[in-house]
């Protein structure tokens, strides 16, 4: 029974930490579908994370935070956009620029307004979501495994967590079932065949970099709204780099995109539980090196040695109309 | 829209980097302004911090010299039309290297121990580049991608390293034993009497001979209009017989082995010792660095320069201005990306029509 529990607890651990990774890895599926690179998923949870923290700080409201988290994920989203889709410019370059402003302004604005080396105070009440107990919890409660799998790891998430997961069939539904997921993967595969058919390439792009914005928004406010219930400089410590990782181990797609970020975020969960831990047999693996799996197994599955993975045809290429 | 705009020679070359480069700073400016400072007053105590007197301004030298290898290193790769983002992973490497060599002959004589400490933190750079650059080459992967996964990679490798092999017995820190005298570079104020004491060692003047050891490569070798050629061309370089997959590989590897080279400055140079962190994002300031100066090592001599003005100077600045914290220059590193980089011909037309540059 204590080994179940602590298996359902690394589970939901786990779950927990694949959250924002699950965020950022959707919102980079939306952009790069659409054939515009994002390294820049990093730099936008991290603006959000803070903008969310600042407007809760100030409102008293968790909602207000998510609302504004997501507006400043957004806006740099469009940064990028213009810079990659009207500009014609390097997407990496602009992907760049957007981590790096993103890590200085809100270190800088951080000190600036609450004079504590970048960090904010501490959310309370309702300025932070709260864990939601899902009903049946009590029902369950005596049933063994299933009654604490649903205390642990079904219930008693903030909102974050379900409006995150809730975006997977959602977007599985908005790139496979509607006319818009068609075009935007078409302009992702080839842009001058939407562009034949009278569909306007920069106006796809641009809608994909707003879902891209809103997610990465989400992100952000879960790790500093909910998560962490304040903003810490560099919060995101690298999870939009992971997230990208799990988009390439997922072959861009979205369902495959919850299992690779369940996975990594599994990995982190175990690997903080192992520290110090020796295994039967193994020995004590170093932590570093559960650490940096999701980066090797990223590079073994980029390099085709185990299943290919193919990105979309046109992506980092800025669309010229001809002339 | 589309139409190419042309605009005169010197205009292209200059006139449009140095404006990217000037609206970047106003908008830094305009940042400085909202946080109730003021700009000018800014500017002025960031240079005399970085340039005002003898110590400031072997500060400002030393953080140049890793600048000056972070922005080389991106540079070569972009003469191949490859992006290399994992300056700070070959950097760690690099490290690792010099680190192991130093700690092993750390009592031998600097003249023989030093050469080849430099030389192993080359290598390792240079290897940790290499494989992402083959993975490109002969499997396809994006060395973009690659290289920000080798970037953590390196990053784990190195906490590893410190924890469970370099730690000495006894010791609480995540860092090497001190290296022995042989193991240590020369500083500059050691080497000239009368210079104050700074971390300025001889690794700059390292950094000036890559320098022109990069020229020398790039515009004036068989392998430097190699590299040109795949990055105008792939196509038109596998017909003029030249194999745009080696040259994939050796750039890399060129790239990585002068990202390796920043920790000679940091590791042999200064701390003495391998620590955590030690290259404290400057491979990423490579970037900025390439960007402004266009990838020409005598730009790149200057934009480094200037980006250790801006370090030293900032980190005075935020002694005498506690709001404007070092954090400002990470701020000012993103917009010259963003201007100068991503946004690079925004200005492009309307400067044309201005210079009276026609369309088409």
């Amino acid at each position: 029974m204590d080994l179940i529990e602590t298996a359902l607890a690394i589970l939901a651990s786990g779950l927990r930490l694949a959250i924002p990774l699950l965020c950022a890895c959707l919102a980079g599926l939306y952009s790069e579908r659409s054939g515009v690179v994002d390294i820049g998923l990093e730099g936008k949870m991290l603006a959000a994370a803070f903008g969310a923290t600042v407007a809760a700080l100030s409102t008293g409201s968790a909602y207000a935070g998510l609302a504004v988290g997501m507006a400043t994920a957004v806006v740099l989203a469009l940064i990028h956009g213009y810079a990659a889709i009207t500009q014609r410019g390097n997407q990496i370059v602009s992907g760049m620029a957007i981590n790096m402003l993103a890590a200085g302004l809100t270190a800088l604005l951080g000190n600036v307004w609450y004079r504590e080396g970048g960090r904010t105070p501490s959310l309370e009440g309702a300025a932070r979501f709260n864990p939601i107990t899902l009903p049946g919890t009590e029902t369950l409660a005596d049933v063994p495994v299933l009654g604490p799998f649903w205390r642990l790891v079904v219930s008693g998430h903030p909102l974050p967590v379900y409006l995150a997961l809730a975006a997977v069939p959602l977007t599985w539904f908005l790139l496979y079932r509607t006319r818009w997921g068609l075009r935007l993967r078409a302009v992702g595969e080839n842009p001058a065949a939407v562009d034949t058919a009278g569909i306007s390439v920069p106006r796809i792009r641009y809608s994909a970099m707003l879902a891209t914005g809103v997610l990465c928004g989400l992100g952000g406010t879960y790790l500093a709204v909910a998560q962490a219930a304040s903003f810490l400089p560099h919060i995101t410590a690298g999870k939009g780099f992971i997230a990208l990782a799990a988009l390439i181990f997922a072959k861009w797609r979205p369902v495959q995109a919850l299992g690779a970020c369940l996975l990594f975020g599994l990995l982190d969960a175990v690997a903080i539980r192992l520290q110090g831990v020796a295994l039967p047999g193994i020995g004590q693996v170093p932590v570093q090196a559960i650490q940096a799996l999701p980066y090797v197994l990223t590079v073994i599955l980029l390099a085709g040695f185990v299943g290919r993975a193919i990105p979309p045809k046109a992506i980092g290429v800025p669309y010229v109309k001809e002339r | 829209m589309s139409a190419p705009v042309t605009l005169p020679r010197w205009a292209d070359l200059a006139l449009l980097p140095a404006l990217n480069v000037l609206v970047a700073f106003a908008v830094a400016g305009l940042v400085v302004l909202a946080i109730g400072e003021s700009p000018l007053e800014a500017t002025a105590l960031l240079l005399r911090g970085a340039l005002g007197h003898g110590e400031g301004i072997g500060f400002t030298l030393y953080y140049t010299t890793n600048f000056v290898f972070a922005g080389l290193a991106v540079a070569v790769a972009f003469h191949a039309g490859l992006f290399n983002i994992g300056g700070e992973g070959q950097a760690m490497l690099g490290g690792v290297g010099a680190a192991m060599v130093a700690l092993a002959f750390g009592t031998g004589p600097g003249w023989l121990v030093l050469p080849l400490a430099v030389l192993a933190a080359a290598a390792f750079g240079a290897l940790w580049a290499a494989v992402p650059g083959w993975l490109q080459a002969r499997r396809g992967s994006h060395v973009v991608i690659t290289t920000i996964m080798f970037n953590f990679i390196a990053s784990a490798l190195l906490i590893y390293l410190l924890v469970d092999v370099f730690r000495p017995p006894g010791s609480m820190e995540p860092s090497s034993r001190l290296f022995g005298p042989g193991g240590k570079l020369p500083f500059l104020h050691e080497l000239v009497p009368g210079l104050p004491k700074t971390p300025l060692n001889l690794s700059f003047v390292l950094a000036l001979a890559a320098s022109v050891v990069i020229y020398l490569l790039i515009y004036r070798s068989r392998l430097g209009y190699a590299i040109r050629t795949v990055g105008a061309n792939p196509t038109a370089a596998r017909y003029g017989g030249i194999s745009p997959e080696r040259i994939t590989i050796i750039v890399m590897a060129i790239s990585g082995a002068l990202a390796g080279m920043m920790a000679i400055n940091e590791i042999l140079g200064v701390q003495h010792r391998l620590i955590n962190d030690f290259t404290g994002g400057y491979g990423f300031v490579g970037i900025a660095v390439a960007l402004m100066g266009r990838s020409h090592p005598v730009g790149i001599l200057l934009a480094a320069l200037l980006f250790g003005v801006l370090y030293q100077g900032g980190t005075e600045l935020a002694f005498d201005k506690p709001r404007i914290t070092r954090d400002m220059i990470v701020v000012i590193q993103g917009l010259v990306i963003l201007f100068a980089g991503a946004l690079e011909f925004m200005f492009k037309p309307a400067l044309a029509r201005l210079l009276g540059g026609r369309e088409g």
